[in-house]
Parts: structure tokens; C-alpha cells; sequence
């Protein structure tokens, strides 16, 4: 043990330095950090949400809502299709995953089959038909998608939600958010910094679909659906300003997917604010076919299933430009344009989880958490050299330096996320490492004191004290794992900072101080332990 | 034992021996009531835990990360909090379970509650907050937290799972380190440990949270190392002298390792202390947990994992070659 072979110093002069190099961009100020050459690590120490300010938001996509539209959709294309080939059908019944449409007449059943297995089915992904359409033992038909069909439209959508959420948060000007997937249908944005979290989830939560609806302005039918009967081919829809309700005919004439363009403007004649859109070639072509044939009629404008007004048209539009007026404010207006043009959600969102941290309490923490770390590393350092002088004392402390320059230098390049209980497990794996420093020594004094020689009683305690040292340290990284497996957030950095810990303290406490003993052993060659 | 070499001229400090190198405390004198001490402990803990049986937490003070709701913290500072003010106004609003109260400074306050279901919680917050800005004048929002019931009981089966993980493969590493007349000691101690930290958590109200989940795993580590450190000892000593009574056996191997126990104990209580008093309010119950964890850790390796030897007795040629095994399988010999 007490023999120095070369890669052991080696190991420990390599480590150190590159421990100094890594660990040092944290001490520099940014600007200095900026004009450092190439080869030399620029990462600074990953703070966490909890300790920088910031916001997380954990969005759950709303799935099962998604699933119903499709099914909702499906039952429309039945319909279509059926009647394009003039069968006759009774009600369609919607389930949860398929609908089921009853033949009148029995002779156009297998006609009908074959006409739907033909039309509707598309390959999915992987290749299988998105639906099963069967025969059921009456005259009815039943469609159904597949479960890979229904995996994959949820997937889809959460894909696309996050690509939509990141061009709206990127609009928006915040400082590099970060948005990733989370299991298989929730999404975590993480903004940090000074960000405005009512601003993010405003931006985020809203589906922002579009469409342009006429209105339908038969005042019976609108009674009677005020009533509580709604015509079929029509919904009631809630008005955005004003209360009351209007009633739209359900055909969608125009909707978010057309527009290129969208910005807020304002009225050039009342100066009122609006705000401004074009639409593509497709959309233009409808825009312009739909008001001419409709002018003197109003025209309703739905975002997320709430009129925001419903206009009178003029006169026939065909430029496939316009623009959406609706008692806006400037920043009102910004945020339909913003909203509009990052396109809308597939599926809603909701808010499952929302923690905000105030960039103040954040710094609070981080002072609070270097003034802990003060505390007990010079604690720890009196009680170490009270009790095993300065030599061994010493070169505990020098370990454990070392050990703290690691664990730094080991987060900044991984850029694992410091968290505020990551502090804590750093101070608590700093008063914990010099265990193995204690367990050698005291090893080093029961050889003394049957009789051994220095030497040998160094070796045998550092052999002796190492199959404790591995079972101290066995029992951490055993907890430390299950935390970072299954722990959230603040506890993965706990977690995290105690799994580095483990290693860097095996290493600084065993090597280090083996190496910095046996230079003494060498130099000095005592007769005598300092510490019995 | 000191020797005269101590003069040597290589010290160069003088050597304070805040623990007398060679201690010689009796302690299984005392394993018997201990033992039921720590037992009643034990029974209360897991009574003043469970009960009432209110689900999911029962006895304990649950956070929003297991409970579900709302956390905010503000500071109205200069100007001091008027809890009054914001109890008045919350009560108003028709949410559950509304908790108010000061929190770090007079300035500073914290406000819990519950969204009556079918409110969207993120959005009730935002009309929580204008309200008390309304109420207060300008407020200053440092923290808040909405955690849903999904997320929130999700968290809570995971922190659950972690627990049950946790401890079951410290049992399982025990085991495999001891076979099994060992592993029963270390697995009494590790879940006395457990039992009281809860039993803690239960009579102070402290909060619960995610936090104090890994606090607990992390006491689990330690109390585990402890108890190794010291059955080692015995295995060692059962070898070395091979008359002499389990009683006496025992207090030698705790005596001859207690110089270290308290050594690394007492370092890690010094920095938590630091932890606990300069922490902030966010690290208070960490720190505190952690700290309570350390001294029953030792304490139950001194008192449950040791005399549990001496009562269940142990075969001592058995032992020797598992012993043995275990020493030739390390891989950490020179």
C-alpha cells in the first residue's frame, strides 16, 4: 500500500488538474470566460430552477380529447361516403375508439362494407391499417382504429405539441426555455431566469384553433336552440366580449392551418387594433368563394371554440388577406398573432404542475447554501486537525479539497443540475467523506498499538479500512441511484450530486491521501505515527 | 493506550483527544430496557404515523408534492404581513383547507390551500394573487407551486416506491454482506431508524415532501454504514477471541470502532447544523431529518443491531467461514 507505484501519482496529478481546469470557469467572470482559447472548458456549474429563478411548467396532453375529434371525424367521413355511393343508413353511434353505423336496407350492406373498406382505411406508421371495420350479426357496420393507430395519433400529437409550444416560446422572447417530452403523453417547459410564468402559460395553454364559421342567423332556430334544441348542422357557441351565445353553422369554411401570415395591425379607417392574416393559395381561393356568395351576412371568427366576433361581410375578399377585429389591446393582439402563427395545438394542454421561483429567493438560496458550505467545510477542517494533528489532520483536508474541486468540476462538465437539495447532499457528502479518512486512521492506530512498526501499520490500516470504505460507500450509491431512478426534479439533483460524491470521496480519500502519506513515509521516514 | 513515543518530533501539533483513544463503555449492560424504549418508540411512531386514517398521508404534515394544491409565498416587505388580512381574503374565495402563515420573516408569509374540484388550479392561482394584491397593496410573489392530484399522487407512489426500493435493497446488500443472523440486527436497526423519522415528522408537523423522501433514503445509507462498521468489528473480534462472552464481545467491538463512530458523526452534525441554521427555511426540514437521522442511526447500531446478536445468538464456527468468504470475494485487498 505504502509503496507509491507511478500511475497512482499519476492519477491523482492528472486528476487534480484536470478537476482545476474544469472547476475553474466558475470563479472567472463571464467576460473573462469569454476570451479563454478554445481547449480550455468554459462550463459553469448548472443551476437549478430553485436556485437561478424560473419557472416548470409539467403539460399533460389531452389525449383522450384528441381520440374523440378523430372519432367525431370518422363519423363524418362515413356519412360523406355514404351518401357519395347513395346508401341508405340510420344513426351513427360513437364509441370511444370506432363508430358503428346501422344499413337501412339489407341489400346495400356488403355494398356498403366494401365501399368503406375501400375509402377509409390509411396505413399507419408501422405499416397495419389504422382501422378494423367488421360485420356485426345485424345490418350494422362497425369501424374501429387499431390500438398502434391510436398509440400513434396520441405520439403524433404530443410531438407536435412541442414543436408548436417551442416556436411560441421562442416568440416570445424567452431566455432559452427548455421543452422536453416526459412518458408518453406530458411535456415539461422549463423557462429560467426572470421570465414572466403567467405570460408562458398563457401562451402555452391555449389550443388557439381558428376557424371561420358563418353565422347562422335564422332567429327561430336560434331561439330554439337558446332552448336548449340546436338545429342539427349548427353550434352554440359562447361570445368572447358581451356574454351571449352565437349560433354557427358547424361547417368550418376557413380555418388556422390556411394562414402564412399574422400580425397585429390596426384598422386604417377607425384605427382600431386587429389583428392582420393571409391566407394561402387553398385558402384564399375558399375566403374569396365564401364571402362572395354570402356578402351582407355575418361571418363568425372562432378561437378555441369562442367567437371573437362576427363581422358583417362587405364585400367579396379574394386578395386571401384580412384581418380579425375583436376589442384587442396591443398586447392582446401580439399574442393572437404570436399564437396564430405558431399554429395551433393538435390536442389541448393542461396544466398539471406550475412551481415559479423568484430570481431573489433563488439567490437567497444560493447565498444561504455557500455559507453552509463554508460552515461545514471549516468545521469539519478544526474538528480534523484537533483530532489527528496537522500532518494527518491535514491531509484529510487537503482530500477533501480536492474532493470539493471534483465534485464541481464533475457538475459543470456534466452540466447535471445543481439544485438547492443538491447543496445539501454536497455539504452532507463533504462532512461524510472524511469517514474514510477517520476509518484509515483509526485503523492506522489499532496497528500501532499491537506492536507493528509505522509502515506496516499504515498498510494494514489502509488494507483493512478499504473493504469498510466500500461498504460505506456501496449503501450510498444504492440510495443515490433509487433516488435518481424514481425521484423528481430537486431530488434528481440531490441524487445526482450524491452519486458524483461517492466516487470523487472513494477517490480523494483513499488516493490522495495514500499518495500525499507515502510521500511522507518517504521523506521522513518516521518512527512513529502523529496520531497514536 | 499512550505511549511514550507520542513526543516524538513528528508531531507537530499538539494532538487534542477529544474522544479518549481506548474507551471501555459498558453498553449491553443497558441493551435490555433500551430495547424497550425503543421499542414503545417504535409503536408510537407508526401510531401517531398512521393515524388518523385519513388517506394519503395520515399522521404527517403532507406538502403539495403528495397532497396536491397551491403554495405561495409572498413578502409585503418593508411593511409586515397581515396574515389577518390574507385569511380574510382567502376565506372569501370558497377554496379548501386554506393555511395561512408566517414564514421566515415578519414581512414574509406562506398560503396553502386546496382548488375545489372542476377549477382549473394554474388559473385560480392567478386570481388567488391579483386578489391579494388587492388586499395588501403591492405583494411581492417569491414561490409558488400548483401541483395537480394526478402529478401529486403520482409523486406519492414514487416517493412510496423509493422508500420500499431503498430499504429492501439495503436489506438485500446486508444479506448478501451477512448471512442472515447479521442481516437481522442491521435490518431491526435500519427500520427503527425509519420508524422513528417518520414518528418525528408525524408529532412536529414538519412538512413532508419529496425533500424529506430523500433525507430519509439517505439516513437509510448511513445508519446501514454505521451498523456495518460496527458488525465487521464483531465478526473480526468473533474470530480473534473465540471464548470470550457475547456480552463483552460485543462492548469491545463497539468500544474499539467508537472513536470512529463519533468522529464521522459528529463532523456530519456539525455541517448540518451549519445546514440547518443557515439554510434557509427550504433546507430547515432536510437539515433536520438529516441530523435526527444521524443520532438514531448510531444509537441503533449501539443498541439494536449489537445485543440482537447476543439474543439470537450466533454460531460462531458458521460465522467464521461466511466470514471468511466475504474477505476473499472483496476485491479491494492489495
Amino acid at each position: 500500500m505504502m509503496q507509491m507505484s507511478r500511475w497512482k501519482i499519476i492519477a491523482v496529478i492528472a486528476a487534480v488538474i484536470f478537476s482545476f481546469l474544469f472547476a475553474l470557469p466558475n470563479v472567472l467572470p463571464a467576460s473573462v470566460r469569454e476570451d479563454l482559447p478554445g481547449f480550455i472548458p468554459k462550463k459553469v456549474l448548472n443551476l437549478g430552477l430553485d436556485l437561478q429563478g424560473g419557472s416548470y411548467l409539467l403539460l399533460e396532453v389531452e389525449t383522450d380529447a384528441l381520440q374523440k375529434e378523430r372519432v367525431e371525424n370518422l363519423g363524418e367521413d362515413v356519412v360523406r361516403v355514404l351518401q357519395e355511393e347513395g346508401i341508405q343508413k340510420g344513426e351513427i353511434t360513437l364509441e370511444a375508439d370506432g363508430v358503428i353505423v346501422p344499413i337501412t336496407n339489407q341489400a346495400q350492406v356488403a355494398q356498403a362494407f366494401n365501399v368503406l373498406n375501400r375509402q377509409l382505411p390509411t396505413p399507419t406508421r408501422s405499416g397495419t391499417l389504422d382501422m378494423n371495420i367488421t360485420r356485426m350479426s345485424d345490418q350494422r357496420i362497425r369501424l374501429r382504429f387499431t390500438d398502434t393507430a391510436l398509440r400513434e395519433i396520441a405520439s403524433g400529437a404530443v410531438d407536435q405539441s412541442i414543436e408548436i409550444i417551442r416556436r411560441r416560446v421562442d416568440e416570445l422572447g424567452t431566455r432559452e426555455p427548455s421543452i422536453n417530452r416526459e412518458g408518453s403523453n406530458r411535456i415539461v417547459v422549463q423557462a429560467a431566469g426572470e421570465s414572466d410564468p403567467e405570460k408562458l402559460k398563457e401562451i402555452i395553454g391555449q389550443t388557439a384553433k381558428l376557424t371561420f364559421q358563418m353565422v347562422n342567423t335564422n332567429q327561430d332556430e336560434f331561439a330554439l336552440a337558446m332552448s336548449g334544441e340546436i338545429p342539427p348542422g349548427s353550434e352554440l357557441l359562447p361570445n368572447v366580449d358581451g356574454g351571449g351565445m352565437t349560433l354557427v353553422r358547424r361547417r368550418v369554411e376557413v380555418s388556422g392551418e390556411m394562414l402564412t401570415r399574422a400580425q397585429q395591425g390596426s384598422n386604417p379607417e377607425t384605427g382600431e387594433i386587429v389583428v392582420e392574416f393571409s391566407l394561402n393559395g387553398a385558402g384564399a381561393q375558399r375566403f374569396g368563394a365564401v364571402t362572395s356568395a354570402n356578402i351582407g351576412k355575418p361571418f363568425a371568427i372562432i378561437l378555441d371554440g369562442k367567437v371573437i366576433s362576427a363581422p358583417v361581410i362587405n364585400s367579396a375578399i379574394t386578395g386571401g388577406s384580412g384581418y380579425i377585429s375583436g376589442n384587442f389591446d396591443v398586447r392582446g393582439a401580439n399574442e393572437l398573432a404570436i399564437l396564430l402563427r405558431a399554429g395551433a395545438l393538435p390536442a389541448p394542454l393542461t396544466v398539471e404542475e406550475q412551481r415559479t421561483v423568484g430570481a431573489e429567493l433563488g439567490a437567497d438560496a444560493v447565498e444561504a447554501g455557500q455559507i453552509s458550505i463554508v460552515i461545514a467545510f471549516v468545521s469539519v477542517l478544526v474538528f480534523m486537525v484537533l483530532s489527528y494533528g496537522l500532518l494527518f489532520g491535514g491531509i484529510s483536508v487537503i482530500a477533501l479539497l480536492v474532493n470539493g474541486l471534483m465534485i464541481v468540476a464533475a457538475m459543470s462538465m456534466t452540466q447535471a443540475t445543481l439544485t438547492l437539495p443538491g447543496i445539501a447532499g454536497l455539504i452532507l457528502t463533504l462532512a461524510v467523506a472524511v469517514d474514510a479518512n477517520v476509518l484509515i486512521y483509526e485503523r492506522m492506530r489499532d496497528e500501532m498499538r499491537s506492536g507493528r512498526t509505522p509502515l506496516a501499520a499504515a498498510d494494514a490500516g489502509f488494507g483493512r479500512a478499504m473493504v469498510t470504505i466500500f461498504d460505506a460507500n456501496i449503501t450510498t450509491l444504492g440510495a443515490a441511484l433509487i433516488m435518481f431512478g424514481l425521484g423528481a426534479g430537486p431530488v434528481k439533483g440531490f441524487a445526482w450530486t450524491l452519486l458524483i460524491g461517492v466516487f470523487t470521496s472513494v477517490f480523494t480519500a483513499v488516493l490522495i491521501t495514500q499518495v500525499l502519506l507515502a510521500l511522507w513515509f518517504r521523506t521522513r521516514r518516521p518512527k512513529t505515527l502523529p496520531i497514536v | 493506550m499512550s505511549s511514550p513515543m507520542i513526543k516524538s518530533k513528528h508531531t507537530f501539533w499538539p494532538l487534542i483527544k477529544l474522544i479518549p483513544i481506548r474507551t471501555n463503555f459498558r453498553m449491553m449492560r443497558f441493551a435490555v430496557p433500551l430495547a424497550v424504549i425503543s421499542l414503545i418508540l417504535s409503536i408510537g411512531s407508526i401510531g401517531v404515523t398512521a393515524l388518523p386514517f385519513t388517506p394519503p398521508c395520515g399522521g404527517l404534515n403532507c406538502g403539495v408534492d403528495f397532497r396536491g394544491g397551491t403554495v405561495i409565498e409572498l413578502s409585503t416587505a418593508p411593511r409586515e404581513a397581515d396574515l389577518g388580512v390574507i385569511r380574510q381574503t382567502l376565506g372569501g374565495m370558497g377554496l379548501g383547507d386554506v393555511q395561512v402563515q408566517q414564514f421566515g420573516d415578519p414581512t414574509d408569509a406562506l398560503v396553502r390551500f386546496e382548488t375545489p374540484e372542476g377549477v382549473n388550479p394554474t388559473q385560480e392561482l392567478e386570481v388567488v394573487k391579483s386578489a391579494l394584491t388587492k388586499a395588501l397593496g403591492p405583494t411581492n410573489f417569491t414561490k409558488q407551486e400548483v401541483v395537480g392530484p394526478k402529478v401529486s399522487g403520482e409523486l406519492f407512489s414514487r416517493g412510496l416506491l423509493a422508500l420500499v426500493l431503498g430499504i429492501g435493497m439495503m436489506m438485500a446488500y446486508i444479506w448478501f454482506r451477512f448471512g442472515l443472523t447479521f442481516g437481522l440486527g442491521a435490518a431491526a436497526a435500519l427500520m427503527h431508524d425509519v420508524v422513528l423519522t417518520f414518528g418525528l415528522f408525524a408529532i412536529t408537523k414538519m412538512e413532508f415532501t419529496l425533500t424529506t423522501v430523500a433525507a430519509i433514503l439517505t439516513i437509510i445509507g448511513y445508519s446501514v454504514n454505521d451498523t456495518v462498521v460496527i458488525l465487521d468489528r464483531v465478526r473480526e473480534n468473533l474470530r480473534k477471541y473465540k471464548k470470550m462472552p457475547m456480552n463483552e464481545l460485543l462492548d469491545l467491538s463497539i468500544n474499539e470502532t467508537f472513536s470512529r463512530t463519533i468522529m464521522t458523526g459528529v463532523t456530519g452534525l456539525m455541517a448540518l447544523t451549519g445546514l440547518a441554521v443557515f439554510g434557509g427555511e427550504a433546507l430547515f426540514g432536510f437539515s433536520i431529518a438529516m441530523i435526527f437521522g444521524i443520532i438514531v442511526g448510531t444509537y441503533s447500531s449501539f443498541f439494536i443491531a449489537a445485543p440482537i446478536l447476543m439474543w439470537v445468538g450466533v454460531r460462531r464456527n458458521e460465522d467464521e467461514e461466511a466470514a471468511q468468504n466475504v474477505v476473499l470475494g472483496s476485491a479491494s485487498r492489495p
